[in-house]
């Protein structure tokens, strides 16, 4: 069942500008449209400006979109009233991307995880406390942490703290923004070990937004591509793996570094002149575009 | 080239000293790679910054010998010192937002390594920075050289770093995460030229990063580094495809890749802090082949094959033998594993086990991990090896 349904997003920024002088427009998602069904995970990758963060954050609404539409569950988010918004972000949560800057440092982890509860004012004292403790369990800390200030955890536990915040509400969509990147490397496997029994057990729909294509390879479904605010190339993620037909897909593929000193290395260098940015996405296999 | 042997660097915590860089020994020679790897606080950026005597305190050396070119940089007087920096070992940052001073150009900033170094005058010395532009590869170097560092891409300024770096011609370049903050198209362009200045220039390469994928394309030796001690070195080749350190196949089993969708084999625990590191080997409480001398002495290196030694207990034969179990499938390769001894009862329960470390030492405090993660590993455990 489709869950989210994006199209023809738009987000203009105007940089510079002030009381006389007319500032610049950027594009920073330029006619984007995607759907990602329920229990699934999309994997949007593309570099840093590429748009990929503020697609997420417009599904949201964290940022405004200047054009185009969101529907989550057939309903038009951007129509939404500020009260029906507010209700909406209950189903839909998101967790930012560096565990040391996204947590309020003069909050416990339990207020941390628990404040959602309260702005949505469900349950009394006492059941908040009881869903926070049980949420700690989910994700994986110790219940005898839960006076601790963040600075007192990992970077990992960190994380697992940002992931309780985001579902708390029982939310049916995560955006995953970045998720692990800012982890140490030895403990990105655990976090990303987690992330999918939590959305086996709790049956929960991913927008995992990522650069790291060895990551979003093995844990998204389908995976699209953006180039500079556009999704150039979208598909299942094996034949957009196996079979990439955008050139800017083929260069970020080949340049994934392998851990095997023996692989085979073809680099394939993006000529940016050589790009038609105006190609429309066709279809060129079973559910795998490419605007070429 | 280089040989650093017991190097130890000690940093003057609040909490007491506490060995950021523990009796590091390697060497570097003429014109090879060495990918020093490691995570964050295992003293590998440390490292680097002792070579070139940068440690500001409350970091200092506290030993070892650091022989370049056959002299013993340690014993260098500093003005001694500040002709080798730059000139004849040069440091790419990880950072080229920050390395690079905003109020110059990078004409200026070129020339003026250039300039300090006795390699070039005034006048030639703009000459010499339009050549090197050229040589990093970036295009219009003529205009270029009167760019301020904000007008240029992160990777264009990582290029004008190198560039700085290439100036005087230094036999030895220390490159700490050059890549890191980098896109991924970004990064292999960076690489590939990483590469090609070191052979053109027949540079030696301390390449420092977290990235196994970048040391696997670009390092011919490769050092692990965890908690301040190499905890095994040898030829890429050998570390890729037969590690012998529980920490090496550890983290390259944990890499995403090999069937999609599937649990990745996460390292339980969480990397120790400086000042809390725990005794015997560092990497004991999360180790799966732990067994009872790990938590002791720290172990020495093993020879482990050609110019392949690992500091790990399993290697020592008479420690090994006692405990014949099976391995709990830690082996990251197909070439067969020496003999490894299954888990024994959690460590963590042991009183003289972490007890030591900060109130932010979470390996021993945080119940949840080291409980939680055996489980799984075990459960993981009838999985067919990668």
């Amino acid at each position: 069942m489709l869950l989210v349904e994006v199209s023809h997003l738009v987000k203009q920024f105007v940089r510079g500008g002030g009381l006389f002088r007319r500032g610049t427009t950027i594009t920073a998602v330029d006619d984007v449209s995607f759907c990602i069904d329920e229990g699934e995970t999309f994997g949007l990758v593309g570099e840093s400006g590429s748009g990929k963060t503020t697609t997420g954050r417009c599904i949201l609404r964290l940022i405004e979109p200047t054009a185009g539409s969101v529907r989550f569950r057939s309903e038009d988010v951007l129509a939404f009233s500020p009260a029906r918004l507010r209700e909406a972000r209950r189903h839909m949560q998101i967790v930012f991307q560096d565990p040391y800057s996204s947590l309020n440092p003069r909050m416990r982890a339990r207020q941390i995880v628990e404040e959602p509860l309260i702005i949505h004012r469900l349950g009394d004292r006492a059941t908040r406390r009881r869903r926070v403790a049980e949420l700690f369990d989910l994700v994986g800390l110790d219940p005898a942490h839960l006076e601790r200030r963040p600075h007192e955890f990992s970077g990992g536990q960190r994380q697992r703290i940002g992931l309780a915040r985001a579902l708390a509400l029982n939310p049916s969509l995560l955006i995953l923004d970045e998720p692990v990147s800012a982890l140490d490397m030895s403990v990105q496997a655990q976090v990303v070990n987690l992330l999918m029994d939590l959305q086996q057990q709790l049956k929960l729909t991913y927008l995992f937004i990522a650069h790291d294509l060895r990551l979003v390879e093995h844990i998204c479904n389908r995976v699209a591509v953006m180039y500079l605010g556009k999704i150039v190339e979208m598909g299942p993620t094996a034949s957009l793996f196996d079979t990439p037909q955008h050139p800017y897909t083929r260069a970020l593929l080949s340049a994934i570094p392998v851990a095997d000193p023996d692989a085979p290395r073809e680099r394939i260098v993006l000529d940016a002149g050589k790009v038609n940015r105006n190609a429309a996405l066709r279809e060129i296999a079973a559910g795998h575009w490419a605007a070429i | 080239m280089l040989e650093v042997s017991h190097l130890t660097t000690v940093f003057d915590l609040a909490s007491g000293p506490a060995t950021a860089v523990d009796d590091v020994s390697f060497e570097i020679r003429s014109g090879e790679t060495l990918g020093l790897v490691g995570e964050s606080g295992s003293g590998k950026s440390v490292t680097a910054f002792s070579i070139l005597r940068l440690v500001q305190p409350p970091g200092r050396l506290a030993g070892g010998r650091i022989l370049f070119k056959g002299r013993d940089l340690l014993a260098l007087p500093e003005s001694e010192m500040r002709k080798v920096r730059g000139a004849e070992i040069a440091l790419i940052f990880q950072e080229p937002m920050t390395a690079l001073n905003p109020v110059f150009t990078i004409g200026d900033q070129i020339a003026e390594a250039l300039i300090v170094h006795g390699r070039a005058t005034r006048r030639d010395a703009k000459t010499r920075a339009i050549e090197l532009l050229e040589a990093v590869r970036i295009s219009n170097p003529d205009a270029r050289i009167h760019d301020y560092p904000h007008q240029l891409s992160g990777g264009m300024r990582q290029r004008v770093l190198i560039a700085m770096a290439i100036a005087c011609k230094p036999s030895l370049v220390v490159a700490d995460e050059p890549t890191t903050a980098l896109d991924g198209t970004i990064q292999a362009e960076i690489l590939d030229l990483l590469r090609e200045m070191k052979r053109t220039l027949n540079l030696s390469l301390l390449l420092i990063t977290h990235d196994l994928g970048v040391v696997a394309e670009t390092a011919d030796r490769v050092a692990i580094m965890y908690a301040g001690r190499i905890v095994e070195h040898g030829p890429v080749r050998a570390i890729f495809h037969s590690p012998q350190h529980p920490y090496t196949r550890g983290l390259l089993a944990s890499m995403p890749g090999a069937v999609r969708g599937q649990r990745l084999r996460a390292i339980e625990g969480t990397v120790p802090i400086l000042g809390a590191f725990p005794p015997g080997c560092a990497f004991h409480p999360r180790c799966p082949d732990r067994f009872d001398p790990c938590a002791g002495t720290p172990p020495p290196e093993y020879a482990v094959g050609l110019e392949h030694g690992a500091r790990c207990y399993l290697h020592d034969s008479h420690r090994s033998q006692v405990v014949s179990h099976k391995s709990t499938g830690s082996s990251a390769a197909s070439i067969p594993q020496p003999p490894a001894p299954s888990p024994q009862p959690p460590l963590r329960h042991d009183p003289t086990d972490l007890r030591r470390g900060s109130p932010s030492f979470d390996v021993a405090q945080d119940g949840r991990e080291p409980v939680e993660r055996p489980e799984r590993v075990r459960r993981g455990g009838g999985r067919p090896p990668v």
